[in-house]
């Protein structure tokens, strides 16, 4: 590149306001040449190096990480009773898949998740919506939801087991509370956060309340209702891990508990996969949500 | 004033303000406005950036509760705020008709009324987009057309035409004369712009210090012209009530522009 001369001085005068030229007094080590630089523009993608879509980029590293652990397992680096080889659970897992125990657990574990999102969401959203639109509602809600909201939800396992006993209850009423708590805190949030202009506007074009709520709460909430439910989602799983390696007699944690006793690392190796294929794939869905119901941030 | 007199002034009135005050914290804004204006009158506002033009309108608008003092306007009024203020999740359209079904007009109608009165401000084609993608000066049109289409009783303008370029905003003064002249709402147009004012309005008033200091009728005939000594003469009255030193412009804003002067580009501040 070519820095570009300019006349000397030439940069130095400047106009004011008051239309009357005057030196301008700064510090003119710096004025005597202009040092151009080029900007990235759209136009450098088309003459630039053949790019890989990003998506491939990112997914090579993960397939050198397999690679890798296949290697040492084959080289005899790691153990085969510390940790299985790729290859080894790829086998267990298609077993499994065959006998049909992959799927029965997959049902199990997922019908838990989806009950508890089920309950949970609407139960954090309602409140939200309690304590963000009344006075009433917010004293008499958020302050305890706020409170209760620092206990750790594991830490209430005990209790809820000797009020609802061992069954499937427990562990979706588990996931209900966890789920709850993100998507009030985030949903409420988001109420109060609603331009208090576009409740001026409200009241000038005279929308009545429930028009107030239904075209510029709710959808003004939204954005932060929809980051609740990810991180929400992303509760559900863990504890459902967690209820389902603390007593079940069915779901993906069964499996790997009953593994745990038979030394079956592949398998166990098979139930973490589900586990994050699981996860990986819920926020997949919970960003397309945003994607579709959030058309209107994009743009600027 | 007796009872009955002051009910019979009530019916023409569109706008009465007695002892307007305003105080934040400490701060007295507004201190003590008395204003009327009557029924399709078109009045200005102009005074300097915080002075308390925006917190008047407010008051107007019956959106500020902190106001003392008697404030009377007709039920259908409606504001174009400072800002667009347009909701980011609704469609232009969706903007303008926002709150105007119901209440005895169909969703239809309603539509049909945006759909006319966005291609009045100019916006026919946008009626599907989002908010997001518009420029500022189309935004501010957007809320334009959203305040007119409701063909309110007082129209309450914050700097509406202010990020419009020279042409569109002689576009957009011909429309809200237009409108004026067709549906006769009392209009309070509060501008930074003294050629604005005294181009569109009956009557220029100047807030300073919390009060109006400066109550003029427009008396310049139409159309009217830049070049007219009526015209200069009040513009002269007006900048010099806003304490603008003319002399230190650096140009002659009677021979030269077309557009608009903005009171702020003045020299005197440097
Ligand atoms: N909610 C508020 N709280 C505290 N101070 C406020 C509030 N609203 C306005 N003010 C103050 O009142 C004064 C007048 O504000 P206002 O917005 O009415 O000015 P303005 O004349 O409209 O100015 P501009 O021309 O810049 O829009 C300002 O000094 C501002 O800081
Ligand atoms: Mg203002």
């Amino acid at each position: 590149m070519t820095a570009i001369q300019t006349h000397p001085g030439g940069a130095r005068l400047a106009r004011t306001t008051i239309g009357r030229i005057a030196p301008l007094d700064v510090a003119t080590e710096a004025n005597d040449t202009v040092d151009l630089v080029t900007l990235p523009t759209g136009s450098d993608r088309t003459h630039g190096r053949w790019h890989l879509p990003r998506g491939v980029v990112r997914l090579s590293g993960v397939v050198v990480l397999i690679a890798f652990w296949e290697v040492a397992a084959r080289a005899g680096w790691i153990s085969k009773r510390q940790l299985a080889a790729p290859s080894t659970v790829l086998t267990a897992g298609w077993d499994m898949i065959r006998a049909g125990t992959l799927q029965t657990a997959l049902r199990a574990s997922l019908s838990r998740v989806l009950w508890g999102l089920a309950v949970g969401v609407p139960i954090g959203a309602g409140l939200a919506l309690i304590a963000g639109l009344s006075r009433i509602g917010d004293s008499l809600v958020d302050a305890n939801v706020q409170m209760l909201r620092f206990v750790p939800i594991i830490a209430l396992q005990p209790l809820l087991v000797y009020w609802l006993g061992v069954g499937e209850t427990v562990k979706i009423v588990l996931i209900v509370i966890g789920v709850a708590f993100p998507i009030y805190v985030n949903t409420s949030a988001a109420i109060r956060s609603v331009h208090p202009g576009f409740h001026e506007l409200a009241d000038v074009v005279g929308l009545s309340r429930i028009q107030t709520i239904r075209k510029v709460v709710l959808p003004g909430a939204l954005p932060g209702f929809l980051v609740g439910l990810r991180l929400s989602l992303a509760i559900a799983w863990l504890l459902l891990v967690f209820a389902e390696q603390i007593n079940a007699k069915s779901g993906i944690g069964f499996l790997m508990i009953r593994a745990q006793t038979f030394f079956q690392t592949d398998v166990l190796v098979v139930g973490i996969v589900v586990y994050l294929v699981l996860g990986v794939l819920s926020d997949v869905l919970a960003r397309g949500l945003e994607r579709g119901l959030l058309r209107w941030q994009a743009g600027r | 004033m007796s009872a009955t007199s002051s009910a019979a002034v009530a019916v023409e009135l569109a706008v009465s303000a007695r002892q307007v005050r305003r105080t934040f914290g400490e701060r007295e804004v507004l201190r003590g406005i008395d204003l009327q204006f009557g029924r399709g009158e078109f009045v200005a506002l102009l005074g300097r950036s915080g002075s308390g033009k925006s917190t008047f309108l407010r008051a107007l608008a019956g959106l500020d509760g902190g106001v003392e003092g008697e404030i009377r306007v007709p039920k259908r009024r409606s504001v174009v705020f400072q800002d667009p203020r347009l909701l980011p999740w609704a469609s232009v359209l969706d903007n303008v008709v926002l709150g105007l079904s119901g209440r005895g007009v169909s969703g239809r109608s309603a539509n049909d009324k945006g759909r006319a009165m966005l291609a009045e401000v100019g916006l026919d084609g946008h009626e599907q987009d989002w908010p997001k993608t518009l420029s500022g000066g189309e935004a501010q049109r957007a809320a334009l057309a959203r305040a007119l289409v409701r063909s309110p009783q007082l129209l309450l303008l914050d700097e509406p035409f202010g990020a419009l370029d020279a042409l569109t905003r002689v576009r957009m003064h011909a429309l809200v004369q237009q409108l004026h002249a067709r549906y006769r709402p009392a209009v309070l147009l509060v501008t930074h712009d003294v050629d604005e004012a005294v181009l569109l309005a009956d009557r220029v008033l100047v807030l300073t210090d919390g009060v109006i200091s400066l109550d003029v009728t427009v008396d310049v005939s139409s159309p009217r012209l830049r070049s007219d000594p009526a015209f200069i003469a009040l513009r002269s009255q007006l900048l010099a009530e806003l304490g603008v030193d003319e002399s230190a412009e650096g140009h002659h804003p009677s021979t030269t522009t077309t557009e608009n002067t903005p009171i702020t580009t003045t020299g005197a501040l440097q």
